[in-house]
């Protein structure tokens, strides 16, 4: 399998690994795929009063491109409101990335962890 | 230190410089470059002479009668010969083959054939310590069994199977037993005196000799019969047609003559390395030895660590070359069928490096190996949210994965 440059990195330097506590009410947890499916991203955003993302967060049980796409997404969603960070698609980590056809899924999985995350900071208002 | 480190020697091997310099006398114009079929002339008669002692160094290792020896391109083809040949010639008897789950592909594939040309294969389940239950065996031999095929090292696992008891189970019955001996010929003690095996298939890159030759024993006594695979001038006794490869057929016979020698030393050697890897990766928390303990090939250890995904771990270890629970045949990642006969889960067949250990290893390289595959394990579960979950004490089992 042959990585981009920018995947390998992400990879041997991954940014923001770590995790927030949960039960925060400031923190937003979003956890997706599955151990049998080979990925399980886990993204947490830290978000203030006005809704801009303060911090981010990532945990990857993955391939490097699944690393990659988590670490990358967390660069990106520091400083955005959260509709801009829901507004991230697939296609612009995977260009990013230049993630081969087989590992455009990796990039779908970050997608979802923001919009999962989003979904439970709603939760928790 | 020279990196990447070379731990893949079940994959395959250099070719050892002495066999490569025997090699090299029976190509060009001044060395022995004859057609070994050529009766008339001297440079027939030495090619001839050259395969005829080669044919003798096959022989000596695995105790047999240098007439028992038939040459192919390697294994996979013998594999074919071998189960194709006897079920084939013998389906006047019965049209049943048994084998096993966690054989190698050009035996299960050859069955997989002989199914479609009408027989009945059972392809048995192992324990979860890679070996066969005997006694499973024995209950799926029939009346109509013609061939039975188990591999004698697994080349994923290293496991040894008892082919001496099955052996002696198939000669009862009439039964012809065919051995993959790929991974296990050099390595561990093989005496068709003593075996009642019937066909035994040898490759010569397992053992430091050239790609692309392998051998077929062919039992004499009592006597085997095949029914050819390949057609043409009635080479090997008319079992396998075609040329003879001087320059290939020395090189084996050289890397055997060396096996000969030397398998006792350098098992010994390969023994103490394998406990100097496996303690070495017993310190990392939740690791598992894939396999029978005991009764195993030294050279071979298969390890699965959880909480990691195998792709991520194996690009981690770059510096070594070594292979993944992941199915090596295809260009998606199938999980290994091997490990998934012994019972793991798909995510934990992915996550197991096979380290293998040849001639070539050294203690430097061993203790490298150590530091490497610790350092990546502690980064990638640093990474890993299954691994925060299992040392919060979450049964992942209990989870509710949002699957995609």
């Amino acid at each position: 399998m042959a990585y981009s440059e920018k995947v390998i990195d992400h990879y041997e330097n991954p940014r923001n690994v770590g995790s927030f506590d949960k039960n925060d009410p400031s923190i937003a947890t979003g956890m997706v795929g599955a151990p049998a499916c080979g990925d399980v991203m886990k993204l947490q955003l830290k978000i203030d009063d006005n809704g801009i993302i303060e911090d981010a967060k990532f945990k990857t049980y993955g391939c490097g491109s699944a690393i990659a796409s988590s670490s990358l997404v967390t660069e990106w969603v520091k400083g955005k409101t959260i509709e801009q960070a829901g507004e991230i698609t697939n296609t612009t980590i995977s260009e990013e990335l230049a993630l081969p056809p087989v590992k455009i899924h990796c990039s779908i999985l970050a997608e979802d962890a923001i919009k999962a995350a989003i979904d439970d900071y709603k939760s928790k208002r | 230190m020279k990196l990447p480190i070379y731990l893949d020697y079940s994959a395959t091997t250099p070719v050892d410089k002495r066999v490569a310099e025997k090699m090299m006398d029976c190509m060009t114009l001044d060395g022995n470059f004859g057609n070994a079929a050529s009766r008339s002339h001297r440079f027939g008669w030495q090619a001839e002479e050259a395969i005829d002692i080669a044919r003798h160094q096959i022989a000596e290792l695995i105790n047999g009668d240098p007439r028992e020896i038939v040459f192919t391109s390697g294994a996979t083809e013998s594999d074919n010969l071998a189960i194709k040949g006897a079920a084939n010639f013998y389906s006047k008897k019965g049209k049943h083959v048994i084998t096993v789950k966690t054989e190698h592909k050009a035996v299960l594939d050859t069955c997989r054939e002989l199914e479609r040309s009408g027989f009945e294969v059972t392809y048995m389940d192992v324990e979860p310590n890679g070996l066969l239950d005997l006694k499973k065996l024995e209950a799926a031999m029939r009346e109509d069994t013609v061939v039975v095929s188990v591999m004698h090292v697994n080349n994923e696992i290293g496991v040894v199977q008892d082919i001496a008891t099955i052996g002696e189970m198939c000669r009862e019955r009439k039964i012809v037993f065919h051995v993959d001996a790929a991974q296990s010929a050099g390595k561990v003690k093989i005496d068709m005196k003593m075996l009642k095996v019937d066909l035994m298939s040898f490759s010569a890159h397992k053992i430091y000799g050239p790609k692309g030759i392998g051998a077929l024993y062919v039992r004499r006594k009592p006597r085997i019969r095949l029914e050819a695979q390949m057609h043409g001038g009635g080479h090997e006794r008319g079992m396998r047609s075609g040329t003879l490869a001087t320059h290939q057929i020395v090189g084996m016979g050289e890397a055997f003559h060396l096996a000969h020698l030397h398998m006792e030393e350098d098992m010994k050697r390969i023994r103490t390395l394998r406990d100097r890897l496996w303690t070495g990766m017993q310190d990392i928390e939740e690791t598992r030895l894939n396999g029978h303990t005991d009764s195993r090939m030294p050279g071979i250890t298969n390890i699965s660590f959880n909480y990691v995904e195998g792709e991520s771990l194996i690009m981690a270890l770059k510096d070594i070359a070594v292979s993944s629970g992941s199915a090596c045949t295809s260009a998606s990642l199938e999980p290994s069928y091997v490990l998934r006969a012994l019972g793991l889960s798909d995510e934990l067949a992915h996550s197991s490096i096979r380290f293998s250990i040849g001639r070539f290893t050294t203690e430097e390289d061993i203790d490298f190996t150590i530091d490497l595959v610790k350092n990546a394990i502690d980064r990638l579960r640093e990474m890993s949210p299954l691994w925060e979950m299992f040392k919060d004490g979450v049964d992942l089992n209990s989870v509710e994965w949002a699957s995609h």
